[in-house]
């Protein structure tokens, strides 16, 4: 069953890499949707199933670190895997974003195969936990 | 850790910074010129000044500067479409650029300066556009020639308190 994506950045530029990026790869991705900040991905996680979340941290409105507080207290998003892709590389917001439950880090600037070889990471994961 | 940064420092992070990652996302190599330090951003008609603010213990800017068809070529390699002109998405690929080296020096600067913060970016793009810190910080600037065209990367950074215990913080943009 292809995986269905959800990337958050405030940068549209960074939106549309990650889009090209993921559509390049012959990983069994289905529907990419795309969020602005944190608001709006849990807005948009409200109405459509996501497999993988791609997220900035330093957004405006709800950050990804805010973001991931959220998805872990709420039952339905608790377990939904997230990849961190971000310019902020302090120890600090890395450890947070560990404990936060991020499955994955990625500094920018990235290549292309940093993040392919993220997502089959948390693919291959998912799929040893069935959960896909 | 130090608590000091010099401006040869900060052009040697700049540099670093500068040619990963314009390297990495953009493919581009660039070559370095000479740091200069002065008071004030000063751009020439139709530059592209973007600006990202610390926050914290130290205050002051970074900036990437370049012209409109610096800042078309950036966003042509960076998002692999054809740029002509200066529209929404030049601007945001030159504010993206701009975060990643800045936030890049941001976290090499923190081993010697402790933690910083970051603002979001503002990209401005106007006719000559000037820009003064409130602190009276000078900016270190690098020119970097980037396959023959100009792209100025600068920053501007100080102890919050000044000496005088004031703690002026933001940037003056106007045109002139």
């Amino acid at each position: 069953m292809p995986l269905d994506i959800l990337i958050v950045d405030d940068s549209a530029a960074i939106r549309k890499i990650l889009l090209r990026v993921l559509a390049q790869t012959d990983l069994p991705i289905g529907k990419v949707l795309e969020a602005g900040d944190g608001v709006e991905a849990l807005k948009a996680l409200e109405s459509n199933k996501v497999g993988l979340i791609l997220s900035d941290i330093n957004m405006p409105n709800m950050d990804g670190l805010q973001l991931l507080t959220h998805l872990r207290t709420n039952p339905d998003w608790s377990q939904l895997p997230v990849i961190m892709i971000t310019t902020e590389g302090s120890q600090a917001k890395v450890l947070e974003a560990v404990q936060l439950g991020a499955r994955g880090y990625v500094r920018k600037p990235f290549t292309a195969e940093q993040i392919k070889e993220k997502v089959l990471g948390c693919l291959h994961e998912e799929l040893s936990h069935g959960t896909l | 850790m130090t608590n000091t940064i010099t401006p040869a420092d900060i052009s040697s992070l700049l540099i670093e910074n500068t040619e990963k990652v314009f390297s990495v996302m953009l493919g581009m190599a660039v070559s370095a010129g000479d740091a200069v330090q002065h008071p004030n951003i000063e751009s020439a008609d139709g530059n592209v000044v973007s600006l990202i603010g610390f926050v914290g213990e130290w205050i002051g800017t970074g900036s990437v500067c370049c012209n409109s068809e610096m800042a078309c070529r950036i966003s042509s390699r960076m998002l692999m479409a054809e740029y002509a002109a200066v529209n929404e998405e030049v601007l945001d690929a030159v504010g993206e650029i701009t975060n990643m080296i800045i936030g890049n020096f941001k976290d090499a600067a923190e081993q010697l300066l402790g933690p910083l913060g970051l603002s979001t970016p503002t990209v401005i793009y106007g006719r000559n556009v000037r820009a003064r810190n409130l602190n009276g910080q000078l900016w270190t600037t690098v020119p970097f020639d980037c396959e023959g065209g100009l792209v100025e990367v600068k920053i501007s950074l100080g102890p919050r308190h000044s000496a005088n215990g004031s703690a002026k913080t933001g940037i003056l943009v106007a045109e002139s």
